[in-house]
């Protein structure tokens, strides 16, 4: 094994980590459907960035920022989440995206290339996710106390508004993390498949973190060595990987 | 603010799109009393709550007395069946002490040593948020309220949800609770039992003030009338023949 492969896993390795924790979030404010479509909204802004010659991540990540804005607005505004709005506007940035971006680069932007993952590239990512990582420990408890009760939440003087947006942020920028890993396409799903896998097997909420960010370390780490060694796109890999695992643990709470 | 006020609220008026919830709403509560809120349903009682939290926009002035500390204790709160939560998990958000949370669940009627302390057969402290009964849910909700140490507790419905048996477990809790220095207690309630019980005093509320004081002196059939409408079958309502069907 090459230093050039270690270092690719353990860049996605973080990125997994980091998605799987925040999934386990998302999953359990039942955003799962927002969470995997987000990623979409990526395509558009790699596509400008790429026109002008900019790395495609700081592109997917102003998409994403000011999309999960938006999101957060609408959810804050009702008491349910707009989902027909969102799948339509996710959908639109889509469609948009796959016209606009330069056709040698499409393929690679929906679905992962690993060629494409420079030194710097991995460096900003692992500084990037752990960072994330740290934040996102950081609100936890305050995140979890608003799934149990908004209202407990906010009377006991937290500012749930506010923690909900740091949270959509730091999904945004996972996301704009692992688009290069896992593609537009697909990387919505490494946020919320580990963590709904998790939560078959998890019997409190330090297990169903934990579960989360290993099924997330090993969706990439083993989704990456199988697109490397037999030929294929990272993202379809990875993500296979993790329905795989979340299949198991399926069939592990089923008995 | 004089001393014994707990919390002062004055022309309190909230509204949902064009839709008056609460209008022209001014009372106080003492210190160390306890007060229950009853009306219809759709009076606005758990808006009332609200607002006084700071947690929906109102008109008017709400002012509680300097470092206050509220426990508030939701309606019948609906986690989710699988939320990967304990007890202890959520206990601790609030209060890492194991020794402090041990003792306020006691407090509560989770009895150290007897069957109570368990949930099929499990300890309480590692059961599922999901798992416990309307019961135990919303006693585990009252440890989490009494862990801030609160100067007053707030109670919206607390035995909805709740079975027969819980609901005598919970009405004997805050009773109990009435007891401790300096804790004031306000609740929602639908039982005119429970108010003539357990309240130093009753708030009316349909929209706007109906009456408040003493329950024994402010409940009337004028008041409960205008309360609750002029057809009012407090009494008839378990009877009539249901077997008809």
């Amino acid at each position: 094994m090459n230093t050039n492969l270690l270092f690719l896993l353990l860049t996605g390795a973080l990125v997994g980590a980091a998605s799987g924790y925040l999934g386990s979030f998302m999953v359990l404010k039942r955003m799962s459907l927002v969470g995997d479509a987000l990623s979409h909204v990526a395509l558009p802004g790699m596509a400008i960035a790429l026109t002008f010659g900019l790395n495609p991540i700081l592109g997917a990540f102003v998409a994403l920022t000011i999309a999960t804005v938006g999101i957060w607005y609408l959810a804050e505004r009702s008491e349910i989440y707009p989902e027909a709005l969102v799948g339509v506007f996710f959908t639109a940035s889509l469609a948009i995206g796959i016209l606009v971006t330069p056709q040698p680069e499409l393929l690679e932007a929906l679905f992962g290339n690993l060629e494409k993952i420079g030194f710097v590239d991995g460096i900003i990512t692992i500084v990037a996710a752990a960072f994330i990582f740290l934040l996102a420990r950081e609100i936890s408890e305050k995140l979890l106390l608003g799934v149990v009760s908004e209202d407990l939440a906010r009377s006991s003087g937290i500012k749930m508004p506010l923690i909900n947006l740091i949270y959509l942020l730091l999904v945004g920028s996972i996301v704009a993390l692992g688009v290069k890993f896992v593609g537009t396409l697909l990387m919505g799903a490494l946020v919320i498949v580990p963590a709904a896998a998790a939560k078959n097997v998890a019997k409190n909420i330090v297990s169903y973190q934990l579960f989360g960010i290993l099924f997330g370390i090993l969706s990439v780490v083993f989704g990456v060595l199988i697109a490397k060694f037999v030929g294929i796109s990272s993202g379809p890999a990875v993500v296979l990987v993790s329905i795989g695992i979340f299949v198991f643990s399926y069939l592990f709470k089923r008995n | 603010m004089p001393k014994d006020i707990l919390l002062s609220v004055s022309n309190l008026k909230v509204k949902f799109d064009e839709h008056t919830i609460l209008d022209d709403i001014s009372f106080e509560i003492q210190r160390d009393s306890t007060l229950a809120i009853i009306g219809p349903n759709g009076a606005g009682k758990s808006v009332l709550f609200r607002a006084i939290l700071g947690l929906i926009p109102y008109e008017g002035k709400v002012e509680w007395a300097p470092n206050i500390k509220i426990g508030y204790v939701p309606q019948k709160l609906a986690v989710q069946k699988d939320l990967p939560l304990t007890v202890s998990e959520f206990l601790k958000f609030k209060e890492k002490d194991n020794k402090k949370i041990e003792s306020v669940l006691e407090a509560v009627g989770f009895q150290k040593g007897i069957s109570e302390h368990l949930h099929n057969d499990k300890r309480v402290l590692s059961t599922k948020l999901g798992d416990l009964s309307g019961g135990e849910m919303q006693r585990v909700m009252i440890a989490y309220a009494l862990l801030g140490e609160p100067h007053v507790l707030l109670f919206d419905e607390p035995t909805a949800g709740v079975d027969v048996s819980g609901e005598e477990t919970i009405y004997e809790l805050i009773s109990k609770l009435q007891e401790k220095a300096d804790l004031t207690i306000v609740f929602i309630s639908h039982e005119l039992e429970v108010v003539y019980k357990y309240a130093t005093n009753v708030f009316c509320l349909n929209r706007e003030k109906v009456c408040f004081g003493p329950p024994k002196e402010v409940i009337d059939k004028e008041s409960l009338q205008k309360l609750y409408g002029e057809d009012i079958h407090f009494y008839q309502h378990h009877e009539g023949n249901h077997n008809e069907h």
